[in-house]
């Protein structure tokens, strides 16, 4: 934890275990909102985190999302081991998608994910190694209101 | 802007989570099977109309804090869906009422303005 940090917890996510897909991003709303953050904030970090959970789910072998909170920002960082992404770009492109029927039977897989990850924060950064995984940085800005 | 007990009585629903509290007001109604669609444009408070019934539902409406479900064309989720909605104090309502009746009615009754026809 740095100097600046008053939170920081690291969490497991299990890729293709959909039965649980959005403990940690609901987990993270809560912790967040007991911190005291403006409603805008938590509902943005809470998105965020549960898109980047799912597709963890349906696409990656498993995880490790780390929420990291300072008086700035809350810092959400999403490391998967998986398959990666071949084109960056093109996964950013809304409604790109290469979501099974499954997954779209069960109400996700549109091609959303990643452009609502970005639309709910004020900096994403995302590093992939086809074969190896991705990291996901998300960033959302606070009003530099955080208790503990 | 609609009251979940009107919702109730319009759509001759069944609440599936007793207790809940029916004096809730949308501010917005927003119609989708697409859990991502919810993600990316419901906006807080909203009720959500859907034929998905499972526990994604649940737990993205939970995400995008939005007031209340109605199921329609008669889906209903599983106990365990029913018993976490609880837990997170989200009124869910079922209807057999196909989507397209049920938006319908929804928007007659906010056109107007509230009042019972």
């Amino acid at each position: 934890m740095s100097a600046e940090e008053v939170y920081r917890q690291e969490f497991p996510v299990k890729g293709g275990d959909f039965a649980k897909a959005g403990a940690v991003a609901c987990l993270i709303k809560e912790l967040l909102k007991d911190m005291g953050l403006d409603p805008k904030t938590v509902r943005r970090a809470a998105i965020a985190a549960y898109e980047a959970e799912m597709n963890v789910i349906m696409y990656a072998w498993e995880a490790r999302v780390d929420l990291a909170v300072s008086p700035q920002e809350v810092r959400i960082t999403v490391d998967d081991r998986g398959p990666g992404i071949a084109d960056i770009e093109l996964a950013m492109t809304e409604g790109y998608s290469t979501a099974t029927t499954e997954m779209r039977e069960l109400g996700f897989g549109a091609g959303m994910g990643l452009p609502n990850i970005k639309r709910n924060s004020d900096d994403l950064r995302v590093d992939s190694q086809t074969g190896r995984g991705t990291r996901l940085e998300i960033i959302i800005r606070t009003n530099g209101h955080v208790t503990t | 802007m609609i009251v979940l007990k009107d919702v109730l009585a319009l759509l001759d629903g069944e609440l599936l989570t007793p207790g809940a509290s029916l004096e809730v007001a949308c501010p917005k109604v927003f119609a989708s099977d697409l859990m991502s669609d919810v993600l990316t444009s419901a906006e807080p408070g909203s009720l959500l109309l859907t034929g998905l019934a499972n526990s994604h539902v649940i737990r993205t409406c939970s995400i995008a804090d939005l007031a209340g479900v109605v199921f329609v064309q008669g889906k209903r989720p599983d106990a365990e869906a029913i018993d976490q909605a609880r837990a997170e104090s989200l009124p869910l309502i079922a209807t057999k009422m196909p989507m397209f009746e049920v938006c319908s009615r929804i928007a007659g009754h906010v056109q107007d303005g509230g009042h019972e026809r």
